[in-house]
């Protein structure tokens, strides 16, 4: 009796490492095929992408990129594990951070205030931003996906009104932007070769172990679970499936809040017309293909770092760019086909085992009761 | 005419899933009509004219009646005016009375049976399995069904279904197949069996009976429900009364019996006393305080213990593993939490006594709900709320789908905890645990109170024509005319 968790945990353990693993294998083979209907030969590009992505300073900015990349996906992920689909982290950070940037450039205080400052407003600004999401959802019964898309075009308008020079914004020869943060109010980095490590890595760290810890070990992280497998079930427990919602849009917007903090504060200092877009729906691959999981998320983004950089290689090799954009594209499609599958044959397995362990029980019952 | 009988967890509904194709045999035959087959789905079996209406409904509610009957069979008659035909066809031969042009969603519970036996012989299926096709049917509906299945029969189709209650079996059964933890351990013809042999052959115990010897009930009232109303949209978005004016008191140490056909309001009522619907007026007290207005998670941590009448879908969480299902509910009370953190050690260690005091029958406690067998979940779901000493439970249909022996252990928790001091409203689809368990009866009908019955003196076939409406003329009379 005493071996049978030890068994169902090592299951647990190879089946969630068996989705990403065969997920990751069909889309090599699939990008593989790809490559070679183009006339490309696949495993040299392999080659060059292992080769380049290994180097010390691909390190570094495969590090670095992955960081919001990473605070995006743990965004997605708390919608995810409530069933709520949040599309709308890219419209969270980018707001967040646009007001934050406004903030901490109008602010003169030392960097030590200034800093917990931005990062206050970034979370409360990306918080208002989801929650007007989640208070739709709890009392009008709006669709967080559509309300979340609408408020991603809100807010890039909101803020190109406002990223003008007069409004909130100087000009910098081509490039509007909020005023300069001093780079005294920079987050530390990490003295590493060739580049440094930004110290928003910290920032990633906490919240991951954040949201394991809470949603892993505390009550309202059990509510929020159930309410994401069974509302009706939840509801019939005790749970308040609409405060649950609006609570959980504000935390997954609190940390979207942070995605643009990386950028800012450890790389632009400011807002600009070229600040980066589209994280928040790297963040939704990521969190697939990292199963909603602290590390795996973290792992995934690291993967998702490491093609972008060596994608870029590949040009100067004479590859076509957009190579990496398929694997990206197949990976995410190969993950979710293959957790359905993995699912599937975990549930079939886990119930024969239920009724082989049961039989083996009864006989063993039997067996005693026959001498006695 | 054939009927399956085994315990919980015997290996029923694996057979008969095995039957129709959706898991596969490890080893072993089948034979259909002499020929050795294997199946590879659902689909492969439906060729071969087998066809299963599953204990859980499989209909869409928002549809009508045509529309159910054709999905995922468009390609036999197509969906208008031939299907039409057939279906009025096929209703006729079998006199199954079935209506396409209603809505799933406004019938009843016997009418959607009917309505799943109607879809598997579109499909052209020759042997109908039928999982406990009686378990959600008052004794007249029962009646009817047996009536249709034996048209069935004598038209040369092969009827094989799986009960629990060992009295209809040996009435209408052509044959009994008993089977306990996976073999087959008798077949035996109805005539010259009785209900105590075929229940020890299923258990190898004698078999139980629902019935308190003496009265626990106290004066002192524990929850009191006064003046409740509710009124719902129906699907034409016409207003109407789910509940009303539902008056009700139960004392320390009573069971309070509510008698009824399902969807005449005992749902909604259950759900008001939870606090998952909110009544339009009408007042909930708990030990003297008004609880109207407090939330379910409030209600809970008062004493108020709740077996969901569905509890796939109110009771558990089927893809959490057992011990995170034993917190559900529960989840601001030790042992499961302290202050807002939880505590995992703790509930685990009580999810195990759980598993073994209430003999619930699984490898561990880390595997999930969902792969459990009905009764064993109903066990957990059980166990799970006496180990908070509630001081009233609502328990709606406490033992549907549930085995001999694991009926009569909830039997034995309920009337051991009633000596103790415990309230418990009950619904049941069962007249005669409904009779044997409670102390006070109550009939509802179309959302009110219209018959208080004695429990020491009714039959089930008087309170059966009670929950028709029969037994208050009156008020019935008058409220059918309005329907129609």
């Amino acid at each position: 009796m005493r071996a049978v968790p030890m068994r169902l945990d090592r299951e647990k353990l190879v089946l969630g490492l068996a989705a990403p693993l065969l997920s990751i294998v069909t889309a090599l083979a699939i990008t593989s095929a790809v490559m070679g209907i183009t006339g490309d030969n696949p495993f040299r590009a392999f080659g060059v992408m292992l080769d380049y992505g290994s180097k010390s300073d691909s390190q570094v900015w495969i590090i670095n990129k992955s960081i919001p990349y990473y605070l995006s996906a743990v965004a997605v992920a708390i919608g995810f594990r409530m069933n709520l689909f949040n599309i709308g982290v890219d419209g969270q950070y980018r707001v967040a951070a646009f007001f934050a940037a406004v903030v901490g450039g109008a602010l003169s205080v030392p960097g030590i205030v200034r800093i917990p400052v931005i990062l206050l407003v970034a979370m409360a600004c990306g918080a208002i931003w989801a929650g007007i999401a989640g208070y739709l959802k709890a009392t009008r019964g709006v669709s967080e996906v559509i309300t979340t898309i609408m408020l991603n075009f809100i807010g890039g308008s909101l803020i190109a009104y406002f990223l003008q020079e007069g409004r909130l914004a100087e000009r910098d020869e081509n490039i509007i932007h909020t005023a300069d943060i001093p780079e005294s109010s920079f987050f530390f980095e990490f003295p590493t070769n060739p580049d440094p490590v930004h110290g928003t890595i910290l920032v990633a760290v906490a919240i991951g172990v954040l949201y394991w810890f809470v949603l892993g070990r505390t009550r309202f992280g059990f509510d929020l679970r159930a309410v994401g497998r069974s509302e009706p079930a939840a509801e019939a427990s005790g749970v308040s499936v609409r405060r649950t919602v609006v609570t959980a849009m504000l935390l997954s917007g609190a940390v979207a809040g942070l995605v643009g903090m990386p950028t800012l504060l450890n790389e632009s200092g400011n807002y600009g017309n070229d600040f980066p877009e589209g994280i928040g729906f790297t963040g939704i691959a990521i969190a697939l293909l990292g199963r909603n999981h602290p590390v795996g998320m973290g792992l995934a983004a690291l993967l998702w770092g490491f093609l972008e950089r060596t994608g870029t290689q590949l040009e100067f090799e004479g590859y076509d760019q957009e190579i990496v954009g398929v694997m990206q594209g197949v990976i995410v499609l190969s993950v979710v086909v293959a957790y359905e599958i993995v699912r599937r044959w975990g549930i079939r397995r886990q119930q024969r085992q239920v009724g082989e362990q049961l039989a083996a029980q009864s006989r063993k019952n039997e067996a005693a009761e026959v001498p006695a | 005419m054939h009927a399956l009988v085994g315990e919980n967890g015997a290996g029923k509904s694996t057979l008969m899933k095995i039957l129709y194709g959706m898991q596969r045999p490890d080893e072993g035959t089948i034979t259909i009509d002499g020929e050795q087959v294997s199946f590879r789905g659902p689909a492969d079996a439906i060729a071969r004219g087998i066809g299963m209406v599953h204990q859980h409904f499989m209909l869409a509610d928002n549809l009508t009646v045509l529309e159910n009957v054709v999905l995922g069979a468009e390609k036999l008659h197509g969906i208008g005016a031939r299907a039409r035909r057939r279906i009025v066809e096929l209703s006729d031969a079998y006199g199954l009375g079935v209506r396409p042009d209603v809505l799933v969603e406004e019938i009843g519970v016997a009418d959607r049976q009917r309505v799943e036996i109607l879809k598997v012989l579109y499909r052209g299926a020759r042997t109908l399995i039928l999982d406990e096709p009686t378990a959600v049917l008052v004794p007249q509906e029962v009646d009817a069904l047996f009536g249709n299945l034996r048209e069935l029969t004598a038209e040369g189709l092969t009827v094989l279904f799986i009960s629990h209650k060992l009295g209809e079996v040996l009435s209408v059964a052509d044959d009994i197949t008993v089977i306990r933890r996976g073999t087959t351990v008798g077949t035996v013809a109805p005539s010259g069996t009785t209900p105590r042999q075929l229940a020890e052959l299923m258990v190898g115990s004698e078999l139980p009976t629902p019935e308190t010897r003496e009265s626990t009930v106290t004066r002192e009232p524990v929850l009191t429900v006064t003046g409740l109303h509710l009124s719902g949209r129906d699907a034409d978005g016409v207003s109407r009364a789910i509940l009303s004016g539902v008056d009700l008191t139960i004392h320390k140490g009573e069971v309070l019996g509510i008698a009824g056909v399902e969807g005449n309001g005992q749902a909604e009522l259950v759900e008001a006393i939870m606090g998952i619907r909110h009544p339009d007026s009408g007042v909930i007290t708990m030990d003297g305080d008004d609880i109207s207005r407090a939330s379910t998670r409030a209600r809970r941590e008062r004493g108020i213990g709740y077996v969901p009448e569905d509890r796939h879908r109110h009771g558990l969480l089927l893809e959490a593993p057992l011990w995170e299902n034993r917190m559900l509910g529960h989840v601001t009370e030790p042992p499961n939490s302290r202050g807002p953190l939880l505590t995992a050690r703790e509930a685990r260690a009580d999810t195990r006594r759980i598993v073994t005091e209430y003999d619930v029958r699984t490898p561990g406690i880390d595997v999930t709900a969902g792969s459990l067998s009905g009764g064993n979940q109903q066990k957990l779901i059980v166990g799970r709320e006496m180990s908070h000493r509630p001081k009233v439970l609502i328990a709606a249909h406490p033992t549907r789908g549930v085995d001999v022996g694991a009926q009569a252990q909830i039997w034995d928790h309920i009337k051991e905890a009633r000596r103790e001091g415990l309230a418990v409203l009950l619904i049941s689809a069962d007249l005669d645990e409904l009779i044997g368990l409670s102390d006070t009866l109550k009939v509802m009908y179309r959302g009110r109170f219209v018959a208080d019955a004695d429990p020491a003196t009714i039959t089930p076939e008087e309170l059966g024509t009670a929950m028709t409406g029969a037994s208050a003329p009156g008020a019935a009379g008058t409220r059918e005319g309005e329907a129609e």
